[in-house]
């Protein structure tokens, strides 16, 4: 049969063809193969995990804060919050009413519900509510079984057992600011909160630790499959503050009744800041739950600037608390010695000018010693003038005045020494000798934070150049610290220091000092001290003419601040207080009368406690809860 | 060749003689390549029989069985019902597009209790046997003249031109492809293939309308995947990752990520080859190639040994239509052609594909066993 055979040749060798072009399209195969699974492996195992694996990070716990005997200052609380997964709901809009009768949510944050629900996977838990009470927790735990899809999660949150009693010192934390961020991711955790004022803001960065990672598998929905790698992270390290709890919750209370006021008590050795106090004071609370623009604006508004720590971030004029400065540049720049008689008729004339003592009649005749303890103003005019601005203000600045002390929270001002060249600088005229006179008081341009006037006073009992600090290394050993830290010797003559320490132990100690009233009457505790009274607005020639306002007659905003600066105990002054009373407080009182007091009960308190020496029984410190502040305190209201 | 081959063309073969005849290697391979499938669903299934696994060893014994019947009937009993065949086949598909049109708009098949019967599929195998036939009467000057072309022409463009309505891409490019490799096996001059082309291009605009608006998007996409990669280009786009990130060795059994995080789609059927290959690597998916080769060689080897023009058409129609599968399937999950829907013969899941598979190769085994019987036109035995 040759038309078969030639048939099935035709055929074969088609089928070779065929089998020809099969072999090369096969070929094609297995080139792509090799293309997809050898050449560009890499690329596409790339691809893979980063399709499937989700880096997530962990918020590492912020460091606590601690005072000198282990008191929690600054604590993570937990942050219950209630969630819906509306996958799990099966009528979001149902469960959320059902949710609504146990809970008050609000209009607001149902329409944000439903919102994210409709964009969000149906597995993704949204938030309904935060900071639920222990109430509402209850009343949600005992409902869920009945509401499918409703869980309650825990977050962590900024507690401050001692609410606005350190408000200042602690600080708060806050979601940070656009212009905080730095591309640490971290820093855009929804929950994540740093640092804004305070230790909260200077130890930043050794409370805030380094975050951990999750690496989790998802599949193509963004549903978690696993946890493929964990690395846990470092906590924030804790802070130990040289701050006593207990002294700051005193002297807290003790101001209380004053509308404005600062005080500081300092260890003069350590130069621990045993209390940092500036009333009113504010809840940090309100900060890191997220603050309202109600709140914000009576904060920022109230006269009494509750927000700014006026212990180390107000300026005043320091007035007489500022006379052992001026004396003791005249006495080492041979201006007076002890026993240069100057006479005091009640007024000073320089030129035209007319400087006036606040004593009418005068003092007479009198030495330093006696000058100090009666603060007689003439006294200091003449010895200002004698020794000239230049060398008071080289003195202030070596008793920390007119420059920042470099406290370890943000916010210190550096109050203000004037001199021939800031004069020329900052106003273009020259130096008037009677601004010298005015300086020598500590009133004109001179003004100082209560901060430096108490380092004045430690610098002063220690002839050492103290400086103030908050952070401690480590918690107070019993026995008190075995090696406090060796600050500088203040190049002075001893007998000079000595000299002036002596009339500041007459302010208060003699029958004719100033602040005899305000003395500690137990010897062992005896104080020293320097007053203050400082003017806001001049008087007026036609006012000592026709006599003085009475007080009460006077704007509050225009009244002197009364101020007052003290050490203890006499003998061997261990601390260091130092209180501002704006306008003379509820009296008007000077500051002998006003601040001085303040100054005795906290000296008082702090000596029977001894906090630089002494650790407390635990039962002592208080460790529990806020403290109950007295009815009149000046409490900034916080809710709403 | 046929020398070797026991001369039983002048008497005919007892059944002892025909299961003798069956092609058992063949067979291994076959039951090689299910084999890879079960383990592949089982692994879909992250590592469970149920839903896939098992259902689908169901269907592979069944259609074990309809392949040994299909083997051991008596070749001239095919060639006689042929045409039969295809007419069913055919008035299925029209019935498929009738009921289709009433109901839901891509419906494909037709119920027969649980089992669902795609009549394209069957049409696969039906238009190469009504071609064989066609072409084995056929003298090869016949098969010269162009007049003798018009009916198996249109035995081709038919059950295409409706199934691409349907609209079946895939299908209707296999039955193009495998008719189109029959007018060649079966001696049609080359030029024709010529005037074939150009009137295929001069009829694409037609097809072009033709096509849905998704087939179209399918066809962008190929042309430009990256052009958005959430989008029609997904599928492709993961599935390219998935094979990639297998590497040389794979990521290993039931550990590919790509298929198990559901990235990857229709893990179980279409692009049943990528998660063969993310799990098992370049080894792994060269390996499931070689055995497709080594079937397809099979089938050749079978198919050229036949005595009759019949045998020869229908065993390397088959032979064709099985690579077609696998290499539509495989070039299409490696982005090589568009996405069109052919399933990866023995392997996906699936019950038509893999009966119709199953069946194709119980005919191939057919042609051997029958190599020697001779066909006369109408389907005679042909003695001596």
């Amino acid at each position: 049969m040759p038309r078969e055979t030639q048939r099935e040749t035709l055929f074969t060798r088609r089928a070779a063809l065929l089998a020809g072009g099969q072999a090369l399209l096969g070929a094609a195969l297995v080139g792509r193969l090799y293309q997809l699974q050898v050449l560009d492996k890499d690329r596409y195992s790339l691809l893979s995990d980063e399709n499937r694996i989700n880096v997530r990070l962990l918020a590492p716990p912020r460091g606590r804060i601690f005072d000198r005997f282990g008191t929690v200052l600054a604590d993570n609380g937990r942050n219950y919050r209630v969630v819906v997964v509306p996958e799990q709901t099966g009528d979001l809009n149902a469960t959320l009413s059902a949710l609504g009768t146990l809970i008050e949510i609000t209009d607001a944050d149902r329409r944000r519900v439903l919102r994210d629900a409709r964009h969000k996977h149906s597995f993704v838990p949204l938030v309904v509510r935060s900071n639920l009470t222990w109430d509402e927790m209850a009343r949600i735990e005992v409902a869920v079984p009945e509401l499918a899809g409703v869980a309650i999660e825990q977050g962590m949150i900024r507690e401050y057992p001692y609410g606005m009693t350190a408000a200042h010192v602690v600080g708060y934390v806050a979601a940070p600011s656009e212009k905080d961020l730095t591309g640490d991711p971290l820093l855009e955790l929804p929950d994540f909160r740093i640092g804004k004022s305070g230790i909260e803001k200077s130890q930043d960065a050794l409370l805030r630790g380094t975050a951990g990672t999750s690496e989790i598998e998802v599949n193509a929905y963004g549903r978690v499959v696993r946890e493929i790698a964990h690395q846990p992270g470092q906590p924030g390290q804790d802070v130990v503050l040289g701050l006593d709890m207990a002294m700051q919750d005193f002297v807290m209370r003790r101001c209380a009744a004053e509308p404005s006021i600062a005080c500081v008590l300092l260890d003069a050795v350590t130069g621990d800041v045993l209390a940092l106090v500036s009333s009113p004071s504010f809840d940090p609370m309100l900060f890191s739950a997220g603050l309202t623009p109600a709140v914000w604006q009576q904060l920022s508004t109230d006269p009494r600037n509750p927000l700014t720590d006026k212990a180390i971030a107000g300026v005043y004029p320091p007035g007489s608390t500022f006379k052992p400065v001026v004396a003791l540049a005249a006495l080492e720049g041979g201006a007076i010695t002890p026993d240069t008689p100057i006479t005091c008729p009640g007024y000073l004339k320089l030129g035209d000018a007319i400087f006036h003592c606040w004593k009418k009649g005068g003092h007479g005749t009198l030495h330093l010693h006696d000058a100090i303890k009666e603060s007689c103003d003439v006294f200091f005019y003449e010895t200002a003038r004698r020794t000239g601005i230049d060398r008071i203000a080289a003195m202030a600045h070596r008793f920390g005045f007119g420059a920042v002390l470099g406290l370890d929270i943000p916010g210190e001002r550096s109050g203000l020494i004037p001199t021939r060249d800031w004069k020329l600088a900052t106003t273009g005229t020259s130096w008037q000798p009677g601004e010298t006179l005015i300086a020598g008081i500590g009133q004109g341009a001179v003004v100082a934070t209560p901060l430096q006037i108490a380092t004045m006073a430690a610098r002063l009992v220690t002839s050492r150049a103290i400086v103030p600090h908050l952070v401690r290394g480590d918690r107070l050993p019993p026995g008190g610290d075995p090696r406090p830290p060796e600050f500088a010797v203040l190049d002075i003559a001893q007998r000079n220091l000595a000299l002036v320490v002596a009339g500041m132990d007459a302010v208060v100690n003699d029958r004719h000092g100033t602040a005899y009233a305000a003395r500690i009457k137990d010897p062992a505790l005896a104080m020293g001290g320097k007053s203050g009274t400082s003017q806001v607005r001049r008087i007026t020639q036609y006012e000592r003419e026709h006599g003085l306002r009475k007080v009460k007659d006077i704007p509050w905003k225009d009244r002197d601040h009364a101020l007052f600066v003290a050490f203890a105990p006499v003998a061997s002054p261990r601390y260091v207080c130092a209180t501002i009373v704006e306008h003379g407080g509820t009296s008007g009182g000077g500051g002998s009368e006003v601040a001085a007091p303040i100054c005795r009960d906290v000296l008082i308190e702090v000596q029977r406690r001894d906090p630089a020496r002494q650790v407390p029984q635990p039962a002592s410190v208080a460790r529990a809860g806020p403290p109950a502040m007295p009815p009149q305190a000046p409490t900034i209201a916080s809710h709403g | 060749m046929a020398s070797f081959a026991p001369d039983i063309g002048h008497h005919e073969l007892t059944f002892a003689d025909k299961v003798r005849g069956l092609q058992w290697a063949l067979m291994l391979l076959v039951a090689l390549i299910a084999g890879i499938g079960f383990a592949m669903l089982y692994s879909a299934a992250n590592g469970s029989l149920h839903p896939w696994a098992s259902r689908q060893m169901t269907r592979f014994a069944i259609a074990l069985v309809a392949m040994v019947a299909a083997a051991l009937i008596d070749i001239r009993y095919w060639f006689r019902s042929a045409y039969w065949i295809y007419g069913i086949a055919l008035l299925l598909i029209v019935a498929v597009d009738v009921h289709g049109r009433a109901g839901l708009g891509a419906q494909r098949w037709i119920s027969i209790g649980t089992f669902q019967l795609q009549p394209s599929e069957i049409m696969k195998i039906a238009l190469v046997l009504a071609l064989a036939r066609y072409f084995h009467g056929l003298s090869a000057e016949n098969a010269g003249r162009i007049r003798y072309l018009i009916v198996p022409a249109l035995l081709i463009l038919a059950p295409t031109a409706l199934v691409l309505k349907q609209p079946d891409l895939g299908t209707a490019m296999m039955l193009l492809a495998a008719g189109a490799i029959l007018f060649f096996l079966g001696g049609v001059r080359l030029w024709v293939f010529g005037v074939g082309a150009l009137a295929a291009a001069a009829t694409a605009p037609l097809a072009w309308s033709m096509l849905r608006d998704y087939q179209k998007t399918r066809l962008y996409t190929f042309l430009q995947p990256d052009r958005d990669p959430l989008g029609a280009g997904y599928h492709i786009l993961q599935s390219k990752i998935a094979l990639g990130s297998g590497g040389l060795w794979g990521k290993g059994f039931l550990l590919g990520t790509q298929s198990h995080l559901s990235f990857l789609p229709e893990k179980q059927t279409d692009f049943i080859f990528t998660m063969i290959a993310e799990e098992f690597g370049l080894v792994g998916s060269a390996t499931l190639l070689a055995l497709y080769v080594l079937v397809i060689f099979y089938a050749f080897a079978i198919a050229l040994r036949s005595r009759s023009q019949f045998g020869r058409l229908l065993g390397l129609g088959i032979a064709v239509n099985f690579f077609l599968y696998a290499f539509i399937n495989m070039a299409m999950v490696m982005g090589l052609i568009p996405v069109v829907g052919v399933p990866l013969p023995l392997v996906s899941y699936g019950g038509t594909a893999m009966v119709t598979v199953m069946l194709g190769f119980g005919l191939l085994m057919n042609t051997g066993i029958h190599r020697d019987v001779r066909i006369g036109p109408l389907g005679e035995s042909r003695l001596g």
